[in-house]
């Protein structure tokens, strides 16, 4: 009796044993179609087998959580594309791991010391200066042509078209001439005294003989047309140790040596970027063996990285890398309550940003004083900072009219209570926690936090812009090393309906002294004399407030230990930019 | 029929050209355009800057204005460029077509080839064991979140078994030994969700069906059980089925959004989300409207199945 139910499931089993049959013949298919693995990581309790045994000692595949739009080097800015171009392409100048200006495609970075930069009057009679780079001589592209000023001219061309839609405006904005002196020699003339006169930015040679033709027939339909976008994989368009073999279309980009690299010769024969937007899934692709390593610049999240640490720290190398990447919260100077300069300050006193700093990143990402990062070399130490100091914030709220408690919230005469909102992005898991931790910090003062976050779409693209946020607002600002804070911080950038909302001086800061301390900054010459310009700037910003800054972001570069050479910048120029220094140790 | 076929046409015709307008405006009404991306990702980049950039673009014209543009250029056969993928529009598009008719067709191949069958068979053994299995395996499948699914399987299968890449598509000079190897975890993913959702319709039609007063008379009259569930009653219980299906042709053209972004497959689903977000109007709406094309040619499609499933239904024919 008891066997009977049994045997009745078997025998209605056998009655489906075709099903049972088709399953068991896809499962011993799909075993045999996978390879016996070769390599297995040790040091979890489990083992992880990789798949990709077949990957060859000198390839790499390199995990992105972005894929770029475009790989022409002029038109748009995306992490993602410049993380490519550092090994398809070399910009003339860029800044080095440790942040200091460097030649990639020049010989020597012209300086006023060595003759190479000369002040000189524009046309119109103001100052200026006339800047002369040299190329090597032996610098070719892709398919043999020789790399020449005839390139950086075209380049300039290109940039300097309106209808062209290039990026890096500031250097098409300030340079009014472009002299070819020779095939390797060519001279900028900069329409205004600047201290960084000799640096570029992004801007890339691009090759005349394949581009200027498509140029000239309509610059407007050129970023369009352009043969970076219409055939990648032609080598001539790349001068850097790589050229674009391979391009699958939202997926992955697979990069070969360039046989015509006139440098130092790359380890990996073959490169492989693959493009895995979902974080989790980048890591997942990691474990498998499917790719190497994960890009610091477009990788996992600090959260992330620091879980992944714990879990696989073992078999993998993280390096995480402070950079300028700077999550301030921005102050609406027009809300009332926040117009106060005592109650700005009495915030920062009543954040905890170093509690913040160690228990939410473990420390990697150290709390920031001013926008100016302190590992460059632009940041005082001599200003003004905010400890954590309970009571101080007391007393400047105190000071400033809310000095009465209803509810454990503080009021003002008038019976105002007060009350801030913060936004966000919504769904960005760090800033949502960091929220949370402000809001319980300022509480103790007696400040209503509320926290209102929108999609990343809306705030940026309207709440933010046109200034709508009614309180504060948290994101973050990247920077180069020595950038000017313009932008962010002259009036002049104040986003208005005048405008069309364009600026990203978001706080509305508006200060003469400021304003006037900018301009010279630009166009103070002497190093020396820069510093204590630097020096005022920062203490304004931090005695007004008009942003609270929080802290500096951290990358996290996650590589195979096998690995060497990869130095992160933590900055806008790439770790690839120096490619050529990766090599595979075992 | 020929009449019947013409009027749809011109009414999908209809529809496209609304949805046109309609899926522009929204896209143009979103805060935010693709200056913004640039001005958060350039520090330089002075108001000035920004305004230009918007007037090349055309970024600063009234959404009308930039809408009569684009249908005045698309009528004479200009899609226009993408901006996301610096390509002509179908250019862009057509790559993530093929993946997403690759997948999604091998995801819905597999769902009808298993749930037709195991409905049936469900069906024609109510409250059976088998019933109760196909039942509880029906409601897991509907349940199981497919983002979770999808990690659960990657974990399993790439990471620890490392038998299957975790994501990706394969080389483009793969065999298709290779190529499928990249199909088959979210291939898995999308079918386990539709073959349960697909089991319980046909199930409830078949039942519906079975309690017919012609099966009935089929059993009298001796015919075998298998000719009566699978020639008379299974037909007849297409016919809704067959609904169910031509809406998910439409979903087959437009994508999975969430399992080609985990499994970081390159299909319509990522592209047209990619180019919402992105400001790509131009690709945006010709994704859009293809997957709207495409859901009118599936009920379409459905409309002649249903004459052919059951020979009492004469489409073009106003019910008497």
């Amino acid at each position: 009796m008891l066997n009977r139910p049994f045997r009745e499931i078997s025998n209605k089993l056998m009655k489906y044993n075709i099903y049972i049959g088709f399953i068991c013949a896809c499962a011993i298919l799909l075993t045999s179609c996978s390879k016996p693995s070769d390599s297995t990581h040790s040091g979890t309790s489990r083992q992880i087998i990789n798949i990709q045994n077949a990957t060859s000692e000198q390839e790499l595949k390199i995990g992105l959580s972005q894929y770029p739009s475009t790989l022409h080097p002029a038109i748009e800015s995306m992490v993602a594309k410049y993380y490519a171009l550092g090994m398809l392409s070399r910009p003339i100048t860029s800044y080095d791991p440790d942040w200091n200006l460097v030649c990639n495609l020049c010989i020597t970075l012209p300086t006023i010391e060595n003759g190479q930069a000369l002040l000189e009057k524009t046309p119109d009679g103001e100052d200026g200066i006339a800047v002369t780079f040299q190329l090597p001589e032996d610098a070719k592209w892709g398919d043999g042509q020789a790399l020449t000023t005839a390139d950086v001219l075209f380049a300039w061309q290109v940039g300097r078209n309106n209808q062209s839609g290039a990026i890096n405006t500031e250097l098409y904005r300030r340079t009014y001439a472009l002299d070819v002196n020779n095939k390797h020699s060519f001279t900028l003339h900069i329409n205004k005294v600047v201290y960084d006169y000799n640096h570029l930015g992004q801007f890339y040679p691009l090759p005349a003989h394949l581009e200027k033709a498509v140029f000239e027939e309509n610059p407007y339909e050129y970023r369009h047309r352009t043969q970076y976008n219409a055939q990648p994989t032609n080598p001539g368009l790349w001068s850097g140790p790589y050229v674009l073999k391979e391009v699958a279309q939202g997926s992955y980009l697979r990069l070969e040596k360039n046989p015509y690299w006139y440098g130092k010769k790359p380890y990996f024969n073959e490169i492989e970027l693959r493009a895995i937007e979902n974080t989790a899934a980048l890591e997942a692709n990691l474990l498998s063996g499917t790719i190497d390593m994960i890009a610091g610049e477009l990788g996992l999240t600090l959260d992330q990285a620091l879980s992944f640490k714990k879990r696989h720290g073992d078999d993998y190398k993280v390096t995480f890398k402070p950079g300028l990447l700077y999550e301030h919260v921005e102050i609406n100077l027009r809300n009332p309550i926040l117009a106060d300069k005592r109650v700005r300050q009495a915030l920062m006193y009543a954040l905890d940003r170093d509690l913040i700093s160690q228990q939410l990143f473990s420390g990697m990402q150290p709390v920031a004083n001013s926008s100016i990062s302190p590992l460059g070399k632009n940041a005082s130490n001599n200003i003004r900072t905010y400890p954590y100091n309970l009571s101080k914030a007391n007393e400047l709220l105190d000071q400033a009219g809310w000095n009465t408690f209803v509810d454990d919230v503080r009021v003002d005469a008038a019976g105002n209570s007060l009350r801030l909102e913060i936004m966000t992005t919504a769904g960005d898991k760090t800033r949502e926690l960091v929220e949370q931790v402000m809001q319980n910090q300022l509480k103790k003062a007696g400040i209503d936090l509320r926290i209102k976050n929108e999609s990343a779409r809306v705030f940026f693209g309207q709440t933010t812009r046109e200034r709508k946020f009614s309180g504060m607002a948290m994101f973050s600002w990247s920077m180069a090393p020595d950038n000017v804070p313009r932008t962010t911080l002259h009036s002049s950038e104040i986003p208005t309906q005048e405008n069309n909302y364009a600026g990203q001086n978001y706080s509305g800061i508006n200060i003469p002294e400021l304003d006037t301390l900018i301009e010279q900054l630009e166009g103070e010459l002497d190093a020396r004399k820069r510093a204590p310009l630097w020096q005022a700037i920062q203490q304004i910003y931090v005695e007004e407030l008009s942003v609270l800054p929080l802290y500096w972001r951290s990358n996290a570069y996650i590589t195979p230990k096998w690995l060497k050479g990869l130095q992160p910048t933590g900055h806008l120029d790439p770790s690839t930019l120096r490619i050529e220094d990766w090599v595979r140790t075992e | 029929m020929s009449r019947f076929i013409a009027w749809r046409l011109l009414q999908g015709l209809l529809v496209l050209f609304i949805m046109s307008f309609v899926i522009y405006a929204l896209i143009g009404l979103m805060p935010g355009d693709p200056i913004d991306l640039m001005i958060s990702s350039d520090p330089n980049m002075t108001a000035a800057d920004a305004a230009r950039l918007r007037s090349l673009y055309g970024l600063d014209l009234p959404i009308y204005e930039r809408y009569l543009n684009w249908i005045s250029t698309a009528l004479s056969g200009d899609l226009g460029y993408s901006r996301l993928f610096g390509q002509p529009v179908l250019q862009a598009l057509f790559p993530a077509l093929i993946n997403s008719v690759m997948l999604l067709g091998l995801a819905f191949t597999i769902s009808v080839c298993v749930a037709i069958p195991l409905g049936t068979l469900a069906a024609s053994r109510p409250r059976s064991f088998l019933d109760y299995s196909v039942n509880l395996a029906a409601f897991a499948g509907i349940s199981i979140p497919s983002f979770w699914l999808a990690l659960m399987l990657i974990i399993i299968f790439a990471v620890f078994l490392g038998w299957l890449p975790a994501g990706g598509i394969a080389p483009q000079n793969a065999n298709i030994i290779e190529t499928l190897k990249y199909m088959i975890l979210p291939a898995t993913t999308l079918s386990v969700v539709s073959i349960g959702s697909h089991i319980r319709y046909v199930r409830a039609a078949m039942i519906e069906v079975l309690r017919q007063d012609y099966i009935r008379t089929a059993k009298a009259k001796g015919a075998k059980n298998t000719r009566i569930i699978w020639k008379h009653a299974l037909r007849n219980a297409m016919i809704p089925v067959v609904t169910i299906l031509a809406l998910d042709f439409g979903y087959l053209f437009s994508g999975a959004l969430v399992t080609e972004t985990i499994y970081s497959w390159p299909g319509m689903g990522k592209l047209i989300f990619d180019s919402v977000m992105g400001n790509d109007f131009n690709l945006a709406l010709v994704a859009l409207l293809f997957a709207t094309a495409l859901t009118l040619t599936g009920n379409l499609l459905a409309d002649i199945c249903y004459a052919w499933l059951d020979p009492r239904i004469v489409i073009g024919q106003e019910p008497s």
